[in-house]
């Protein structure tokens, strides 16, 4: 189960190598996210139309290792953006991948671009 | 740098570390623990507890890390098993030394099995530890599945033994208590409420044997029986010793320190033994010549303890120790404090008994009718907490103490307000906590509520028993300093869910940003978000396509999400009535796309294991063959359950089935604070189980009578009766009302029963709103359901029928594929998700 983990490490814009072009802005809910296939990984992508920000993080919900912290609800805690997971609602902080209401481990964030109405996430590998 | 060494780790040894760790003076110290259980200290009053959820981690007193945190080293596992008090010294059972200044004895207590001819047999186990009921449950799994109706016989009816009667009632196992006594927990209640006890318990499946010495343990290696005498025998699978407890002294006899004749360290007030450097603490500890089986004088004591070694030689145990307890055994109340027992030359008793209702309450007073000097309760021990502080206190009582035990008639106990207790009353005994304390906290402004009050006193954190007296301390303390007690609904929201309801509906707000940028703050979370959504659907009849992002978990995708992430699909099937042809579509169906089929408890099909790609595949297919939406997934109307009626039942009275369809598909779709769920019987056998329901109807004589307020669940509770003898359609009016009028102001979350339990006037204002429409509303509340029913739309047809909502049934937003990393194991011919770790 670990190794699902080891696939997910958060990266900064600094070490971004690949931009990797997911999807068209309207492909997304708003205020919402939805789940980007890349490689072997699968990435959730939020577009926080509240705030005018996207943020990606790892669809992998480190409490039970399944693969659906895309289709969580997003909020805020005490004004950090976060999402909270559909089975046990887990909340994260999207700003660096915190847990905001437990001791679980942090989940990995990704840097989000828009470019021509489309949505880029940015990798090191 | 000073040493202690801590030998034992249950829940004192662990209280003596964090008493300890709470002093300044404490940084002067090392301690290492040792614990001979493979885990932290853990909650052993709550152990029967691990039954209902085998949650290990839910009972321990502190995690590991707590103890590394606090620079206390704890090793489990390993049992100390010399001690050299000359040199200061202790080996453990893995031949590692350590040395010490300070040595606390927390050994503990070990169950006394008695020398019964085959006790070694297979089948038989203790009830002390976590491993312990593992071995129980693991072997009544075992026998659950050889063969039906297994017996469990617990040995021993006293505090314990009882406890332990309550696991194998929960293992599913025909429980027995077999007491060597002629009467239920000898130690705490005299023979009547003993016997009043057993009735109750008897009441409830227990079966009880009483008088009984066990002579010999039956059965070729296996348990299979108990023998009491020549012709007197019990057939039994498994049987669970609870004959009392023994000190475990054993490390302490052999380096010599003094111990009593039969057992246990011998202590003085200071809690120091014949050794001035080892202190004994908890059941292990001889004071007074009595080992105190409680938590409460073993949290006493390690506080001892702990001022003793950093100096605080005035901190001794008082001469009287207080007995007092109170507990839930199987459900039952029952309490004894002061002294239980009293002998006629020291005062009088009063004693109500009601066998009807299995009560029994006790009192014992003094001759002149002034003092309170102990009693015992029964059945309800509601008024516990109250006459043990009068005890304690002693504090005035009414003229006739009768008035403190006799049911009340008036609405008014006969004690007063708890903020008439005085300010050292001791209030939680298990962490010595007193009214003032509490109240102190509040009125500093420390806490401003209950679970501030409890994180920051520790108030009620031991057994627990003294919560409600917390909680009304609690209330009555923000009410005199002028706190309103809001309950708004999360921190976006200053607001209550009436007061939301209130301002949605006037000013008509359509989306979730309106009604936040005008009354809230932030961008909303878990809680304000589906609460807001679920508004706006009572409110405007709107289905939960309209603004998915903002629906819950399974309103988003119309679809209950399982624990692998997969779905699970309920069409719905009014009052459980179904053709052949549709039955066969739903087989069909489930084997079209491989789901795990299973038939619900609101006598409809549930169809598990469908990933987000397939769910409008298959919803095109039920809905091609007829189907529609079953709303399992949303707070809002299940199933009406039904039983088959006068259609073709020989005692029906009514047509149960054809009204729980009309009241089903009248109520379909609509968005309530919670899920309602409702029930038909054609008579008073009740078989469609409606007293469970949010509303229930059962067929009478000159028509039906209407039961509201019901549940299942955590806290089953029978519906009320609303009304009776009324025909259908004043069913339907009444029932309009009701439920619009519990949609308008319950708080989120609360289903119709516990909403009805706090409805200030209860059953009589419910009625008088209902029926007579005392608030003039009831033209409103009709109206607002009218509009809800005409509105209904099935929100899976309308979901499949529009591309745009469709876009979000797919896993990956940039591939057609599958979510690979799912994984399903075969199960009883079936599939199902790969078990967590």
């Amino acid at each position: 189960m670990e190794e699902v983990l080891e696939k997910y490490n958060a990266t900064k814009i600094e070490n971004v190598k690949v931009w990797f072009k997911a999807a068209s802005v309207n492909d997304f809910p708003v205020d919402g996210g939805a789940c980007v296939k890349y490689k072997d990984k699968q990435i959730a992508v939020f577009n926080f139309a509240k705030l005018g920000k996207w943020y990606a993080c790892q669809n992998v919900c480190p409490h039970k290792m399944e693969m659906v912290l895309s289709r969580g609800m997003i909020g805020d805690d005490k004004g950090v953006p976060k999402v909270a997971c559909p089975l046990h609602k887990k909340t994260f902080s999207l700003e660096n991948g915190e847990n905001l209401n437990g001791n679980i481990d942090a989940i990995a964030t990704y840097p989000v671009k828009i470019e021509e109405e489309n949505v880029y996430i940015g990798f090191s590998d | 740098m000073k040493k202690i060494i801590v030998v034992g780790n249950g829940m004192v040894g662990y209280k003596f570390c964090e008493k300890f760790v709470a002093q300044d003076a404490s940084k002067d110290f090392e301690i290492l623990v040792f614990g001979e259980e493979p885990r932290p200290a853990y909650d052993r009053v709550h152990l029967s507890e691990y039954f209902e959820n085998q949650d290990a981690k839910a009972l321990e007193m502190a995690p590991s890390s707590w103890y590394k945190a606090n620079g206390i080293e704890l090793i489990t596992g390993e049992r100390v098993s010399d001690i050299n008090r000359v040199a200061k010294t202790i080996k453990t059972a893995k031949n590692r030394e350590f040395s010490y200044d300070y040595l606390i004895m927390a050994t503990g207590s070990s169950p006394f099995v008695p020398p019964i001819k085959g006790v070694e047999k297979e089948g038989v186990f203790v009830y002390r530890t976590i491993e312990d009921l593992e071995g129980m449950l693991a072997y009544a799994a075992k026998l659950n599945k050889e063969k039906p109706n297994a017996r469990a016989a617990v040995l021993g009816g006293g505090l314990l033994g009882l406890e332990a009667g309550k696991a194998v009632l929960d293992m599913g196992l025909e429980p027995h208590i077999v007491e060597f006594a002629p009467k239920l927990m000898p130690r705490q209640l005299d023979s009547r409420s003993s016997q009043v006890l057993k009735l109750k318990l008897e009441s409830i499946g227990l079966n009880i044997h009483l008088s009984k010495a066990t002579n010999q343990i039956l059965g070729d290696g296996k348990i299979t029986g108990m023998e009491f005498g020549e012709d007197d025998r019990l057939d039994v699978d498994m049987l669970i010793v609870s004959a009392g407890i023994r000190p475990r002294d054993e490390l302490a006899k052999a380096c010599g320190l003094e111990v009593g004749v039969r057992g246990g360290i011998v202590v003085d007030n200071t809690m120091k033994t014949s050794d001035d450097n080892i202190y004994a603490i908890g059941e292990i500890a001889l004071y007074n010549q009595m080992i105190y089986g409680l938590v409460a004088p073993g949290y006493d004591m390690a506080e001892v303890a702990v001022k003793q070694i950093l100096g605080e030689t005035n901190v001794v145990m008082p001469a009287d120790i207080d007995m007092s307890t109170k507990l839930k055994l199987i459900g039952v109340d029952v309490a004894s404090f002061g002294e239980p027992f009293m002998p006629a030359d020291k005062g009088h008793s009063i004693i109500f008994e009601n066998k009807t209702q299995y009560l029994y309450k006790r009192i014992n007073v003094s001759h002149d009718g002034k003092k309170l000097l102990g009693g015992i309760l029964v059945g309800d021990a509601a008024d516990y907490s109250m006459l043990h502080q009068i005890y304690l206190n002693g504090m005035k009582i009414p003229e006739d103490p009768a008035q403190l035990i006799l049911p009340v008639t008036d609405g008014n106990a006969a004690f007063g307000d708890v903020m008439d207790l005085p300010d050292e009353a001791q209030v939680c005994s298990c962490e010595s906590v007193t009214k003032g304390q509490i109240c102190g906290a509040i009125e500093s402004g420390e806490a401003n509520d209950l679970a501030s009050v409890v994180s920051c006193t520790k108030a009620g954190t031991g057994c627990g028993g003294c919560k409600p007296m917390v909680k009304d301390l609690t209330d009555a303390t923000l009410k005199s300093l002028g706190i309103e007690v809001k309950d708004s609904i999360c921190e976006h929201f200053d607001l209550n869910r009436q007061e939301l309801y209130d301002i949605i509906q006037v000013k008509g707000y359509r989306t979730f940003n309106e009604v936040i940028d005008n009354h809230g703050k932030g961008c909303g979370c878990e809680l304000c978000k589906p609460l807001i959504a679920s508004l706006m659907a009572t409110i405007h009849a709107d289905t939960a396509n309209k603004e998915y992002a903002i629906q819950d978990s399974n309103d988003r995708f119309l679809a209950n999400i399982q624990r692998n992430g997969t779905y699970s699909v309920v069409p719905r099937v009014p009052g459980g009535e179904i053709t052949p042809d549709k039955l066969i579509a739903l087989g069909e169906i489930a084997k079209k796309y491989d789901l795990y089929t299973k038939i619900t408890g609101g006598v409809r099909v549930d169809l598990f294991g469908a990933t987000l790609n397939q769910l409008p595949l298959i919803w095109k297919d039920l809905i091609s063959h007829g189907f529609e939406s079953g709303h399992a997934y949303g707070k809002s109307l299940r199933t009406v359950k039904t039983c088959v009626g006068s259609t073709w039942c020989r005692y029906g009275m009514d047509e149960s089935v054809s009204f729980g369809i009309e009241l089903e598909n009248r109520y379909r779709g609509i968005r309530a604070p919670h899920k309602i769920k409702g029930g038909v019987s054609g008579c008073i056998r009740e078989c469609a189980e409606a007293r469970g329901k949010d509303f229930g109807l059962i067929a009478v004589e000159g028509g039906w009578n209407l039961y509201v307020g019901g549940n299942g669940g955590a806290t089953p509770r029978h519906a009320e009766l609303l009304a009776e003898q009324i025909d259908n359609e004043t069913v339907i009016k009444y029932l309009d009302r009701y439920l619009m009028f519990y949609m308008r102001t319950a708080k989120p979350l609360q289903r119709t029963a516990a909403w009805q339990e706090r409805l200030e006037g209860g059953m009589d204002y419910l009625k008088e709103v209902v029926i007579d429409d005392k608030l003039g509303i009831c033209d409103d509340l009709e109206k607002e359901m009218e509009t809800l029913v005409n509105k209904f739309e099935c929100e899976w047809t309308q979901a499949i029928n529009n591309p745009e909502m469709m876009k979000r049934f797919s896993h990956f937003v940039n591939s057609k594929e599958e979510d690979d990393s799912l994984v399903f194991v075969p199960m009883r011919e079936q599939k199902m998700p790969e078990p967590w770790n």
